[in-house]
């Protein structure tokens, strides 16, 4: 439900840019996803087959990336990616609190013609 | 040559929008030079004297491409195959964009007026209700405080948060499963302001969903209960993630559930080390001294902060 209404924003969104850019089909809707974003690419592509019939992306493809969780310690003045969604910095292993990427929610591009 | 659609003007194409404007007047003079036959789709609007000989006499502004769908054999003008060409637009915006607006906007509406504002998320049966009108209770003259409350269906949770004489606005969501900012901007028309210093907005008992949503808030307050086990934090990551609070809940039945307060705290510190963690219970009032300093603590500093109020 969740991913269905994420979908329905999503979609609208690219649908607008897509207008504004007069296309007349989407051909692709590239989303970049963040690992924390707590949203799952299977159910956004079973919203994605449910919700584009009929429209200008109709059988178009969803490229979804997914955008790994990143965080800085401070102690180690380093940068980190975290696998397991766990914010402790390999080298200390403080946990750390300080999220850099990885709740991204975005439509990146579209494909038109 | 204009790259989308083939006009012969230079065209802009600004890193954002492949979009370009044509200054008033411009003419069209399309070369086509292949002999496919094909049917002819153009998205933009034709005034009533256009013909398809692709001059536009009327002055247009607007983002504008000649992209054909030739999918059909039925046309006979001839065209430059490359104004066909894929496009791609970069859009690079928030699929939220719009709930993150209207959340700066009850943001500021709520700043202006001095209110503190926390979104109370958890899983259906923490306690967030019980916990909220407690709150109130203790919270008492010191704090005036107005209360937001999300369900699918039933208003029974704002009559109970009613009892404690806080003005309340019950926001029924029908099937949606958790608040969105345009949700609660509805209901802070609903609310009198007047006097208020705190606002709680119960979110829809959920501990997924609501993760995603900014409301407005100030803090973001998560409870788990310890009837609820000590790894929840550990399986449901982003929402703690996202907590600046996290309200141990029902600490009374500790025992009875055999609540392991150390893994439990331990859990909490891996997803969410920045947070503020509160070991309550709403039934015997332990822990909400601490909250109720806390809450006091935070309006003081959000007053500092308001040159209005100096």
């Amino acid at each position: 439900m969740h991913e269905l209404s994420i979908m329905q924003s999503a979609l609208s969104l690219a649908l607008d840019q897509a207008r504004q850019a007069r296309a007349v089909r989407v051909h692709t809707i590239r989303l970049r996803i963040g690992a924390l974003s707590g949203v799952a690419p299977d159910a956004l592509e079973f919203a994605f087959e449910a919700l584009t019939p009929g429209t200008m992306a109709e059988g178009a493809e969803l490229a979804i990336e997914r955008v790994p969780a990143r965080f800085w310690c401070a102690a180690c003045t380093r940068e980190f990616q975290s696998d397991d969604l766990f914010a402790e910095c390999p080298d200390c292993h403080s946990p750390s609190g300080e999220l850099r990427a990885g709740r991204e929610m975005e439509v990146a591009s579209l494909e038109i013609d | 040559m204009c790259e989308n659609c083939g006009c012969g003007l230079p065209g802009e194409t600004p890193a954002g929008v492949s979009a370009h404007h044509h200054e008033p007047g411009h003419e069209h003079g399309h070369e086509h030079d292949h002999g496919q036959e094909h049917s002819h789709e153009h998205e933009h609007e034709h005034g009533p004297g256009h013909h398809h000989g692709h001059d536009h006499p009327h002055p247009h502004a607007h983002p504008h491409t000649h992209a054909h769908s030739h999918a059909e054999a039925d046309h006979d003008h001839p065209h430059d195959a490359g104004g066909e060409a894929r496009r791609t637009v970069e859009v690079r915006r928030a699929i939220l964009d719009k709930n993150d607006r209207l959340a700066e906007r009850n943001r500021g509406f709520c700043r202006a007026r001095g209110l503190l504002v926390l979104n109370f998320l958890s899983s259906p049966g923490s306690g967030k209700t019980t916990f909220i009108r407690e709150s109130v209770r203790k919270l008492g003259p010191d704090l005036k405080t107005g209360v937001i409350v999300g369900d699918l269906a039933t208003d029974n949770d704002a009559r109970r948060l009613r009892e404690t004489g806080a003005p309340v606005v019950q926001i029924t969501t029908g099937t949606v499963c958790h608040l969105d900012a345009e949700m609660v901007g509805r209901a802070l028309k609903q609310l009198d302001l007047t006097n208020l210093n705190l606002l709680l907005i119960e979110n829809v008992g959920n501990l997924v969903c609501p993760a995603s949503y900014d409301l407005g808030e100030d803090m973001r307050i998560v409870l788990l209960s310890v009837t609820e086990g000590e790894d929840k934090p550990l399986k449901y990551p982003p929402i703690f993630q996202s907590a600046d609070v996290v309200l141990i809940s029902k600490i009374d039945l500790a025992q009875a559930c055999g609540h392991d307060r150390d893994t439990a705290l331990a859990n909490i510190r891996r997803v969410a080390p920045k947070a503020r963690v509160f070991e309550t219970s709403a039934k015997t009032g332990q822990g909400l001294d601490a909250w109720r300093e806390f809450l006091l603590q935070q309006q003081r500093e959000r007053k500092a902060l308001d040159p209005l109020s100096l």
